[in-house]
């Protein structure tokens, strides 16, 4: 337990050791963000009871440590900042398009769901286009225009992508002529094996 | 024979393929996204200054000689992996630095450069860090090539090195002085 305690206490923010904010690897400028992570860092490990009641082998660790992190990792699904909407279309219509926009910290995640306190930014800044009567194609551009197409979870289709969509399709064909051709002499074989001579040479394969 | 060798040949493709992915992957960022800004005119930023926050700076008041803006935060521990570099090796190549406090508190800022040093030629501060959005920036430190006519020549994501001083930014800077004779 103890080591595990060294070691969150030593990190920037504890949920960024969790992995719940996902994003402090590569890079080589791991951002252990700003404003709302500090804001956060108050939340440490609740205290422990003292170490005799916890000694008692690993089973009551590894259960200590599970309730530790779901304590913690709870804590971090609150941070995403309640923005307020008027109406259910609204939650709807921003939900969808954060959901299509990629966030550029942990990149693998959208903008709906990163706690990366960039994206807190950026979904304000989603939201308050929104209430200024952007249109979704509007903020999305005004996003490509800083960020780069990257910021798309799909990439728009441009000579410069097509080989990104139309590859699968190029191996499914690919595929396909490769297996028409293997049927074929294969039933050719099995034709020609029914045939009175010997069937001495089989196939090929 | 040919029809044998064929799978083993698609296999030795594959694994040409593959070796050739990890190459390529140890000499590029895969996390890093290039600013759709270069070539471009940088964003209009009217931001306060650090040390007296009554006064501001305007991309238009740098425009008639060649800066570099430093995007850092005192938040930042790469920033702080960085500072010697810019004090020993950037600035001693007499182009104006800028450095942009980026979504942090000024008095934390302030406090960084005195504990650390000022290698900036002036400080400006993004505290909501609406300046950084228009830029494009989603980590610090990054840091931009601005030109004398405020166009974005060159984005660097991440901290400087001396390499990539060396191979990037100083032919870089080096061609804005050929163009401007």
């Amino acid at each position: 337990m103890s080591t595990q305690r060294r070691h969150i206490e030593a990190a920037p923010s504890p949920l960024s050791w969790l992995g719940g904010e996902g994003c402090d690897e590569g890079a080589g400028a791991p951002m252990w963000d700003t404003a709302s992570n500090i804001e956060k860092r108050p939340l440490t490990l609740p205290s422990l009871p003292s170490k005799s009641r916890w000694g008692r082998g690993f089973k009551t660790a590894a259960l200590a440590s599970l309730l530790v992190i779901l304590a913690l990792t709870s804590f971090g699904t609150h941070a995403i900042d309640p923005l307020p909407f008027k109406d259910r279309a609204e939650e709807v219509r921003f939900q969808n398009l954060t959901r299509q926009l990629r966030c550029l910290v942990c990149q693998n995640q959208d903008l709906a769901d990163s706690d990366a306190a960039l994206a807190g930014d950026l979904r304000k800044q989603v939201f308050e286009m929104m209430r200024g009567g952007k249109s979704d194609d509007e903020i999305k551009q005004y996003l490509v225009a800083r960020y780069n197409d990257f910021v798309l979870y799909d990439p728009p289709l441009k000579p410069g992508t097509w080989l990104l969509w139309f590859a699968p399709l190029a191996f499914v064909l690919a595929g396909a002529f490769a297996l028409v051709r293997i049927v074929r002499a294969r039933a050719r074989a099995a034709l020609a094996a029914e045939q009175p001579k010997p069937p001495t040479q089989d196939e090929d394969w | 024979m040919i029809k044998r060798l064929l799978p083993l040949a698609v296999f030795f493709a594959l694994v040409g393929l593959l070796l050739f992915g990890i190459e390529w992957n140890k000499h590029h960022e895969m996390s890093e996204v290039p600013s759709p800004l270069i070539g471009k005119p940088a964003p209009e930023f009217t931001l306060p200054l650090l040390y007296d926050s009554a006064k501001s700076l305007s991309r238009k008041e740098l425009l008639g000689a060649p800066y570099l803006l430093n995007v850092f935060g005192s938040w930042c521990p790469t920033c702080q992996d960085e500072h010697p570099i810019l004090t020993n090796q950037i600035k001693p190549l007499g182009i104006k630095l800028v450095g942009l406090d980026w979504k942090d508190e000024p008095d934390d800022a302030k406090r960084w450069i005195a504990q650390f040093g000022n290698p900036y030629d002036v400080l400006i501060t993004d505290r909501d860090g609406r300046a950084g959005i228009d830029f494009g920036v989603y980590m610090a430190p990054e840091t931009f090539l601005i030109d004398a006519q405020g166009i974005v020549r060159y984005k660097r994501i991440g901290m400087f090195t001396p390499e990539n001083i060396r191979d990037e930014l100083l032919p870089k800077i080096a061609k804005l002085q050929q163009s401007a004779k």
